[in-house]
């Protein structure tokens, strides 16, 4: 009762007129089908007009990735509204509703700091930096919930390059877009806006850590951190700041949101690791959405291969 | 007033209302209408209502003085008992899905997390309350004990708005305003014993007003 049921969908369930016109039920159809991601690119295809109001851009093309996990991907549908993106309100369900107006045209990215060539990107100009990947990625939040998320995008050290960071630069800063007017609900979130974040400069260089554009075949949907955000899969999900507005590199530590609003809960690494809890909540655990019993969480998100070298003889329980 | 108080009906209406979130839950699991994470909003929407029958239950006392409506008593048991219905619920998803129905884990769990600790408490006072709620338990126990024993309710209520507190991550608006309802009818309670004595809250259990009728 309480499951998803996966009704077929067929051809002939998509192609009415009056479905493929209205996108946002043609996505609830899908989400309900439980379709997996290149399913849904395929319906995508067949029943999405480009010319449609809201339209996303659809990403054609997209290089396979070897980072990618085989495990089902959720759905579009959970995906799009279930977020924590506090800007647009607290309630998981909020984003989907307060973020449909915000409008990221003309967006721009600033690089500065310590870098040889400091320099604002359009969104165009991003999306040049690198052929777009699809990286199908585990993603666990810090409220020990997870999903598999087919994102777009490329490795971060691609645009890391670019700009040419100095030896002094030794930690990443981030900061995301926030304007009161287009987020009103943000002042009741409890936590400090622009939300900011950070990485350690290995950590950024990482192939793993993504800049990302996009998802389930076209561009990131408002409530997901249109049009550019961060995924890295080994941490909790709150370190893939969204939105993007500002990169720096420096010499110090930046300071990140979570842990200025509590520090002993959420700190400057928020590696997923079962073995150091959460003071309110265990990490050993984690719910998937679409299950109902919760699952073992795996070290660095089961990204251990990739990532646990760069913290090798660090106290992961004094650094979480 | 009197007479739609004491009807039959008026406590069958609020008996059918008061299972109407719980019918909402059930026809949403039926038609896909949970959400992303079914077990989460199941969670949230049953601890809100228990704090919801909670503060309910907790307004019926003060209702009664302030409005000079001494037949509200014959809904306090029922609305109690649906803060009960609705905690029981909420703990079984906790039981069942969050600890896969493993006592100790649980016990484990509530060992160790403050705000499981302090709902798991909350929780266990309600208890005694829901079985001891019945007209015969009350000539049992006497009027006074009786009474004493249900006064557990207060405490239930600060544990639940405690829980709340600090379950959530940084939006504490929701359960600072169960606290504000919650320190309302508390401190209203508490003025009221201050200010009239102890023979007002002797009136308060005069005998007329406990149901003596075990089939009401």
């Amino acid at each position: 009762m309480l499951f998803r049921k996966a009704p077929d969908l067929t051809y002939a369930d998509v192609t009415p007129k009056a479905v493929y016109l209205d996108r946002r039920k043609f996505l609830q159809a899908m989400g309900l089908a439980g379709a997996t991601a290149v399913a849904g690119k395929n319906l995508f295809e067949l029943a999405m007009p480009s010319q449609t109001a809201l339209a996303a851009t659809k990403f054609g093309d997209l290089v396979k990735s070897p980072f990618s996990t085989t495990e089902k991907v959720n759905s579009f549908e959970d995906v799009t509204h279930y977020n924590n993106f506090y800007e647009f309100g607290t309630d998981k369900s909020d984003p989907a509703k307060n973020a449909q107006k915000f409008n990221t045209s003309n967006w721009v990215v600033s690089v500065e700091g310590d870098v040889a060539k400091p320099r604002k990107f359009t969104m165009d100009e991003i999306l040049k930096i690198a052929p777009l990947e699809e990286r199908i990625y585990r993603h666990r939040c810090v409220e020990a919930w997870s999903i598999v998320v087919p994102w777009i995008g490329f490795s971060f050290s691609n645009l890391v390059k670019l700009v040419e960071p100095t030896p002094k630069a030794q930690f990443v800063a981030f900061q995301s877009y926030y304007d009161s007017r287009q987020m009103p609900q943000g002042r009741w979130a409890g936590i400090e806006f622009p939300y900011v974040e950070g990485l350690r400069m290995d950590e950024a260089m990482n192939p793993l850590t993504l800049l990302c554009v996009g998802m389930y075949g076209e561009s990131l949907p408002n409530q997901d951190g249109a049009p550019v955000r961060m995924v890295i899969p080994w941490k909790y999900g709150f370190k893939g700041i969204k939105s993007l507005v500002k990169i720096k590199f420096q010499s110090k530590m930046p300071p990140t949101t979570w842990n200025l609003a509590a520090s002993s809960e959420y700190g400057f690494y928020s590696n997923v690791n079962p073995n150091v809890d959460h003071p309110r909540w265990s990490q050993a655990t984690e719910r998937r959405l679409g299950e109902i019993f919760k699952r073992k969480t795996l070290m660095f998100n089961g990204y251990s291969d990739q990532v646990a070298s760069i913290y090798s003889g660090m106290d992961l329980k004094k650094y979480y | 007033m009197h007479a739609l108080l004491t009807s039959k009906w008026t406590k069958v209406a609020v008996f059918l209302l008061c299972l109407i979130p719980f019918s909402l839950l059930v026809w949403r699991g039926s038609t896909n209408g949970l959400g992303a994470n079914p077990v989460e909003f199941i969670q949230l929407t049953t601890g809100d209502w228990t704090l919801n029958f909670l503060v309910l239950t907790l307004c019926i006392t003060p209702f009664r003085k302030l409005l000079k409506l001494p037949d509200l008593i014959r809904f306090r048991r029922m609305l109690g008992l649906f803060a009960f219905f609705y905690v029981c619920l909420h703990f079984l998803t906790y039981l069942g899905p969050d600890q896969s129905f493993s006592l100790t884990s649980m016990l484990k769990d509530v060992a160790k997390r403050p705000f499981i600790t302090v709902g798991f408490t909350g929780f266990l006072l309600l208890l005694p309350l829901a079985l001891t709620s019945t007209a015969g338990w009350i000539r049992r126990l006497g009027g006074r004990r009786w009474n004493m024993l249900h006064r557990a309710i207060y405490l239930a209520a600060i544990c639940g708005v405690i829980h709340y507190y600090w379950k959530v991550k940084s939006d504490v608006r929701m359960p600072l305003f169960y606290g504000a309802l919650v320190a309302i009818l508390l401190l209203w309670r508490l003025g009221d014993w201050f200010f009239k004595g102890r023979s007002a809250s002797g009136a308060r259990l005069s005998p007329q007003h406990i149901p003596a009728n075990p089939a009401q």
